[in-house]
């Protein structure tokens, strides 16, 4: 994978990150705003969310309804996502027409409309967007599961917010945060793909220097006080399937921990890829799978490590057989646990975790749009170069490293269970 | 100074950078070089579907190929997925329902040992008793979380009503009842009847030389045969409804409800696909989700998603629209649909539309091939559809064809806003 690549900040505060890729006609430009549910207090919580949503409802520029239709038009794809950390919008679009994602960006940047019709509107889309997640167990576990996990951190809170908060707020609420933290200061432009340096930073500095850098965010976010004990959540909801989580709290994606955690993971879970868009692949000959599936506790078992700015949680998420109990998919987790903080694990087995890596990580470089994903994401909780030193400071790793943070984190006292208990299958045709 | 840039040498898949190479016993394969990256592609499929399978044990396809990979004559389960995942690479098969495809990725020089294993689950299955067993299980607990997903049991709703003297009522998944008739025999019979080489594609893209993959799959495939390999089976034609025909799967306590609704639509290699694909595009995924977005989303607020889809496949696959509405707002979802269906097939698209819709088909073709698995997606369309391996290069002068014209002819032909098939599935 071509490594070489521009980093820079404009005059006014800007930051950005150029990668040329020559190897197809495409390019893929990303802007990043630090800006999600992180950044949210009670009564307002789903705002980040709720904006992201109104920066596709128009500018002077470009109305309502001539954005999408302006992307499209070229064959474009572009979308935008909010997580805990961070909002991002991205286009990929044939390389000759990438300036159409700039001059959009750039407008919708400061010019965004936040029209009162189109917030209401934009209120019954966002609670049915909520109302489709409540239909899944696995939303409404995990919600429960955050929420017990952090009771002062706003992680506490799932990014699509709670619906009384939806049911809520208002348009000046909106306004003031897009205001807020939409500001080159608070903002990362990263582009991937075909196109030469120079003349991309001209146009950048053209279409963005001018937008003043905004005011410096003052906000405290609370952080979370030490766990004193295990906590455990139980929801019960429709069907006849039973789901257990296990959450435990981990550091921050900069942390040097996150890499022997990342190998853990690997090792309990099967290999998870850092990719946003593809597949990985299989887990059928991790330990957990061993210990669950091949056992017949269990039909499934996954990992999720996230690279987070705070603290935030390691969770094994697992879908119990109907004839057996989350109890006993419990146990026999915190028997592997206690098996990897007893005994580290062989150097063959890093080895092969560290192949598997390697192998996830050249899959995501086939992607443009991958590429330019990573530039981004990898500075809202680090550097490119975090990115960049990814695979090396994970062969770094010790085997007795393993040990050490499988001791530190995957504690009982450090966790979270949660149980999705089924109340049974009332379908009837009608 | 640097002034090469590979990109202006890029081009489309076409007749000068495609190998395809037929074997004597059938199979075919295809191949394009990608050296960018260091990773290979394979992906490709059998004609042994669903189809086949019988009514008390529907599943039965599904149920085989997910079961190949679970031990062969020389390799138990663990050891399969050690092979595979030790060298991180993947290895999948699903069975649909005219065929059964298989997909997987690795470093180019493990490309070997991921044909070999190809081969071996292919040629070799052993379908131990206590691996069938324990997919059984999961197969069944899969399916008691499709029961509680709404836009799962929307679609399967749908298909009851437009498909209902048609294989296509049947879900490739099965029901619980069946994937339990299901016996280890039948599995080991599937695979003996069905599974040949006849009809067998397979493409590789990647790091690998053209020449040496041919030889690679060559070396493992050529001498494979299956005298009994039955013809493909004949679908029969759709029967039209003749009213609009709602039918709702209740599903209590869940907080939103999931819509279909829609007809059969033109098979993939039908002279109308293309003109139905653009009039799909705008009538539901131009922009954001075309005119049915707009109307219940963007104007009425009412759900989170509503498109539509066209399956475009080897038979008439459905041509549909789905939405995710509160329980409450279903009759009135419906209605908006039903409007904007009416005025798709009773009034031409415009202009301006039909040439968004082109642009946007001819602009995103490079996009959609950015991976390597998007290549052998489209290698496998083109055999699949017998499109012709110069299709991309006349791609873009077919799209420009299409007409005002032919979109409402072709609207017309297929959806009619008196006589189409609604599922429900919600509290």
């Amino acid at each position: 994978m071509e490594t070489s690549f521009t980093k820079l900040q404009l005059e006014n505060r800007l930051t950005v990150l150029l990668k040329e890729i020559h190897t197809a006609p495409i390019i893929s430009f990303w802007i990043w705003y630090r800006v999600g549910s992180r950044n949210e207090v009670a009564g307002l919580t789903g705002i980040s969310h709720w904006v992201e949503h109104m920066l596709f409802k128009g500018t002077p520029q470009f109305p309502v309804g001539m954005l999408d239709k302006a992307i499209s038009r070229d064959g474009g794809y572009w979308n935008a996502f909010t997580y805990l950390d961070w909002t991002t919008f991205f286009e990929t679009l044939p390389a000759d027409k990438i300036d159409l994602a700039l001059r959009l960006e750039a407008d919708r940047m400061v010019n965004s409309l936040f029209d009162t019709a189109e917030v209401a509107a934009e209120r019954t889309v966002i609670l049915s967007e909520r109302q489709g997640s409540e239909n899944e167990p696995l939303f409404l576990l995990g919600e429960e599961l955050q929420a017990a996990a952090f009771r002062v951190h706003p992680y506490h809170h799932e990014v699509i917010g709670e619906t009384c908060d939806l049911e809520t707020i208002q348009q000046e609420d909106l306004y003031r945060h897009y205001r807020t933290f939409y500001t080159p200061r608070n903002a990362v432009v990263a582009v991937a793909g075909d196109f030469t340096t120079q003349a991309m930073l001209e146009r950048i500095q053209e279409l963005f220097g001018a937008i003043p850098a905004g005011e410096e965010i003052q906000q405290k976010i609370r952080p979370e006080p030490p766990q004193r004990g295990e906590r455990r959540v139980t929801v019960e909801g429709p069907g006849e399937t039973t789901y257990v989580q296990l959450a435990y709290r981990t550091p921050a994606g900069s942390s040097p921990d996150f890499y022997p955690l990342t190998l853990l993971d690997s090792l309990l879970t099967g290999p998870s890829s850092l990719n946003m868009f593809g597949s990985g692949i299989s887990n059928k000959t991790s330990r957990l799978y061993r210990a669950l599936v091949e056992s017949e506790l269990a039909v499934s078992v996954h990992g999720g490590l996230q690279a987070t700015v705070d603290p935030y949680l390691y969770t094994i998420t697992s879908i119990v057989r109907p004839e057996r109990t989350a109890e006993a998919v419990i146990a026999a987790v915190d028997a592997e646990i206690q098996r990897l903080q007893e005994k580290p694990p062989s150097g063959d087995e890093l080895y092969r975790a560290m192949k598997q890596a390697r192998a996830l990580f050249a899959y995501g470089s086939e992607s443009i749009t991958n590429q330019g994903f990573w530039l981004g994401f990898s500075e809202m909780f680090a550097t490119y170069e975090w990115f960049l030193n990814y695979l090396d400071n994970l062969a770094r790793v010790t085997p007795e490293d393993v040990q050490r943070v499988a001791q530190t984190y995957l504690r009982p006292q450090n966790r979270t269970l949660g149980v999705y208990l089924p109340t049974g299958d009332g379908r009837r045709a009608r | 100074m640097k002034t090469d840039r590979p990109s202006q040498r890029y081009s489309l898949p076409s007749p000068q950078d495609i190998t395809r190479v037929q074997l004597a016993n059938g199979i075919v394969i295809l191949t394009r070089p990608n050296f960018n990256s260091p990773t290979v592609t394979i992906s490709g499929y059998l004609e042994a579907g669903c189809l086949f399978d019988p009514d008390e044990k529907l599943g039965l396809a599904d149920f085989t190929a997910a079961a190949l990979m679970r031990g062969t004559r020389r390799r138990s389960f663990q050891q399969i997925y050690d092979a595979l995942e030790s060298v991180g690479a993947s290895l999948g098969w699903e069975g649909g329902t005219h065929t059964t495809s298989f997909g997987g990725k690795a470093l180019a020089e493990d490309l070997g040992l991921l044909l070999d294993l190809l081969a071996e689950v292919l040629r070799e299955p052993a379908f131990p008793s206590d691996q069938v067993e324990r997919l059984r299980a999961q197969l069944l607990a899969s399916l008691a979380i499709r029961a509680q997903d709404t836009a799962d049991m929307a679609s399967i709703t749908f298909d009851q009503v437009v498909y209902a003297n048609h294989p296509y009522r049947r879900p490739e998944d099965g029901f619980p009842e069946t994937v339990q008739a299901i016996t280890r025999e039948d599995l080991q019979e599937f695979h003996r009847r069905t599974y040949g080489p006849r009809g067998m594609v397979i493409a590789i893209v990647g790091a690998v030389e053209p020449t040496d993959a041919v030889e690679q799959v060559t070396r493992r495939l050529a001498d494979w045969s299956n005298p009994e390999q039955p013809p493909v089976p004949q679908l029969p034609p759709v029967q039209p409804l003749q009213a609009v025909v709602q039918q709702k799967t209740v599903i209590p306590g869940k907080a939103q409800a999931d819509l279909v609704m829609g007809a059969a639509g033109p098979p993939r290699r039908s002279p109308d696909y293309l003109a139905a694909a653009l009039g799909n595009n705008i009538l539901g995924q131009f922009g954001l989700m075309g005119r049915i977005g707009d109307a219940l989303r963007e104007k009425a607020g009412l759900a989170y998603y509503a498109h539509s889809s066209l399956a475009g496949g080897l038979g008439p696959g459905p041509w549909s629209i789905s939405a995710g509405v509160s329980p409450e707002n279903v009759e009135k979802a419906i209605k908006l649909i039903q409007q904007e269906i009416k005025r798709f097939v009773e009034e031409p698209v415009s202009a301006e539309e039909l040439s968004d819709s082109q642009t946007n088909f001819i602009g995103r073709l490079p996009l959609s091939l950015e991976t390597n698995s998007g290549v052998a997606g489209a290698l496998i369309n083109l055999e699949r559809y017998e499109l012709g391996l110069d299709y991309y290069q006349r791609y873009n002068e077919l799209v420009r064809s299409v007409t005002v014209e032919d979109v409402l002819e072709t609207a017309r032909r297929y959806l009619h806003p008196e006589r189409i098939g609604i599922g429900i599935a919600g509290p």
